[in-house]
């Protein structure tokens, strides 16, 4: 097979390349600590917690889009579709931390836990408390929600977790906003197509013409089904059925809802997806407190999409609401 | 014959060429029940790696700055896995220019210790424990490197009839069968470059 085409000078020096390009293009907002450790320019300050996220580079503008005052104080940057090691973690903390401990916010994989873990036992060597928030918001990833990955829904996530510090509430509190954020967010995804990682510039699954598999993960993960491909609405049906039982939120209650680009759908798409999505909240009774629609968390050129919805409470439709300045991400 | 410092510098040169050389079979292999990556993050690990063992005064030296040289070019799950394996081969190796070659087996056992340690992994669950752990069993009854390697390839080899219950493949449940797991046939690729160097 001919290999992708992708606009790039060398597959070997994809991220370091991106990531001149993103300090050049925001410079009011985004500085480097270290190597591959990009911290927010305004936010960090003394007596509040510093909100460190991270994770592998190809789904931009997840992470370190969402580096900014109100949001993420710095963030890690991993190769392609892989977690970055402990010391990035480690150097963005420290250039970040404000004496009131780190939070470290990522996605739930093997290897992100392992260096992120590593990294902690670090910073507590410099006696900086870290704890630790895992995202485990793809409900199609695992029967047992604290073996699921974490997707798109991060937005959501990191969002509140972010306000929480932002508000200058103690790591317990944040913490606690956090993981109560990731356990009323859930997300599924559908791949139409593959991606291919910019060193090999090789498809890195095999999708037939004219199918689609639903529940796919962001690097490529197998989901829970493949099929061909049906009409948008009938696709938003059956994504948004698992969601809606899963969720079991009563009628009445209020949801932001993601409508996400894995990368080479277009917001036509999107859109269409989102009508439906409104719809299916509508019969169920759900009010649509806010709304995302577009790339927020994408796997590169994969063709597809995710929807997410978070049940909000007030707490969490405050922390929403609570305005935020990043490179690739603005509220307020 | 002892093994040296200038033969470790060798044996990380021989792993970084091997890893380059099996990188898209290793990718394409990971495509299967994975994410794709496995063979770039070896290729990357082992080739810093292998830049950053020359000129050390000892082995220890050596393993450790291979360790750490591994886990900061790569990340990913089999960064912290091959970097407390060479750590514990540092450890193993102790602060010497040189060690007895029929010592060199209890390096493989390091290594399959700190990579059990790290990955809190068992057998049977369809990852590179599955080549470490035999290879390192066999190590320790006083097998020829022949026969390490040999434990090593047999027992990555028995992945492909394994159904994955941890690390990225784990979601994919009884679809994972019938495909060796990448990380175990690269370990069986190390284990053989350590068994042409130390054997």
């Amino acid at each position: 097979m001919a290999p992708t085409q992708k606009l790039i000078n060398d597959g070997n020096h994809t991220v370091d390349e991106m990531l001149a390009g993103v300090l050049a293009a925001h410079p009011n907002h985004l500085a480097l600590a270290a190597p591959r450790a990009v911290i927010a320019k305004s936010g960090p300050r003394p007596g509040k917690v510093a909100l460190i996220i991270g994770g592998g580079s190809g789904h931009e503008p997840t992470f370190l889009g969402f580096v900014g005052k109100g949001l993420a104080d710095g963030c890690a940057v991993g190769n392609v579709f892989a977690s970055p090691p402990p010391q990035p973690v480690v150097d963005a903390a420290l250039a970040t931390h404000g004496g009131a401990g780190v939070l470290l916010m990522y996605g739930n994989y093997a290897g992100d836990v392992m260096n992120f873990d590593m990294a902690a036992e670090l910073l507590q060597m410099d006696n900086v408390e870290a704890r630790t928030v895992l995202t485990t918001d793809d409900i199609a990833s695992s029967p047992n929600p604290a073996k699921r990955r974490g997707v798109a829904g991060n937005v959501f996530i990191f969002k509140a977790a972010g306000a929480a510090a932002d508000l200058m509430l103690p790591l317990d509190e944040v913490e606690r906003i956090a993981r109560h954020a990731n356990a009323r967010t859930y997300t599924m995804g559908v791949a139409l197509s593959a991606c291919s990682l910019p060193q090999t510039r090789r498809l890195n699954f095999d999708l037939p013409a004219g199918e689609m598999e639903i529940g796919m993960g962001i690097h490529g993960e197998p989901g829970i089904r493949r099929g061909p491909l049906k009409p948008a609405d009938a696709v938003v049906d059956e994504m948004m059925d698992a969601i809606l039982a899963e969720m079991a939120a009563p009628a009445g209650a209020s949801v932001a809802v993601l409508v996400n680009s894995l990368g080479s759908t277009p917001l036509m798409e999107l859109y269409i997806l989102y009508a439906r999505v409104a719809e299916r909240l509508k019969l169920a009774g759900l009010g649509i407190h806010s709304s995302l629609v577009g790339p927020y968390c994408t796997s590169m050129e994969m063709a597809g999409a995710s929807i997410t919805v978070m049940h909000l409470d007030d707490e969490l439709a405050k922390m929403l609401d609570h305005p935020c300045d990043c490179a690739m991400f603005r509220v307020g | 014959m002892d093994f040296t410092t200038q033969n470790c510098t060798d044996l990380f040169a021989a792993l970084a060429a091997r890893m380059a050389a099996e990188r898209d079979a290793l990718c394409a292999l990971d495509g299967l029940i994975g994410d794709a990556d496995h063979g770039i993050a070896m290729a990357q690990g082992m080739s810093a790696a292998a830049l950053a063992v020359e000129n050390l005064a000892t082995l220890q030296d050596q393993f450790n700055a291979a360790a750490k040289a591994f886990l900061n070019a790569v990340g990913a799950s089999s960064g912290p896995l091959y970097a407390t394996a060479l750590m514990r081969a540092a450890k193993a190796a102790g602060p010497r220019a040189a060690m007895p070659r029929a010592e060199t087996p209890s390096l493989i056992t390091a290594m399959a210790e700190g990579i059990a340690h790290r990955g809190k992994a068992a057998p049977g669950q369809k990852t590179m424990i599955d080549a470490w752990h035999p290879a390192s069993e066999a190590a320790k009854s006083g097998a020829s490197w022949p026969e390490i390697l040999q434990a090593a390839q047999t027992g990555a080899d028995a992945t492909a009839q394994m159904q994955a219950s941890l690390g990225r493949a784990a979601t994919l449940g009884a679809r994972s069968l019938g495909h060796k797991d990448p990380g175990a046939v690269s370990a069986s690729m190390i284990i053989a470059e350590f068994a042409r160097a130390l054997g």
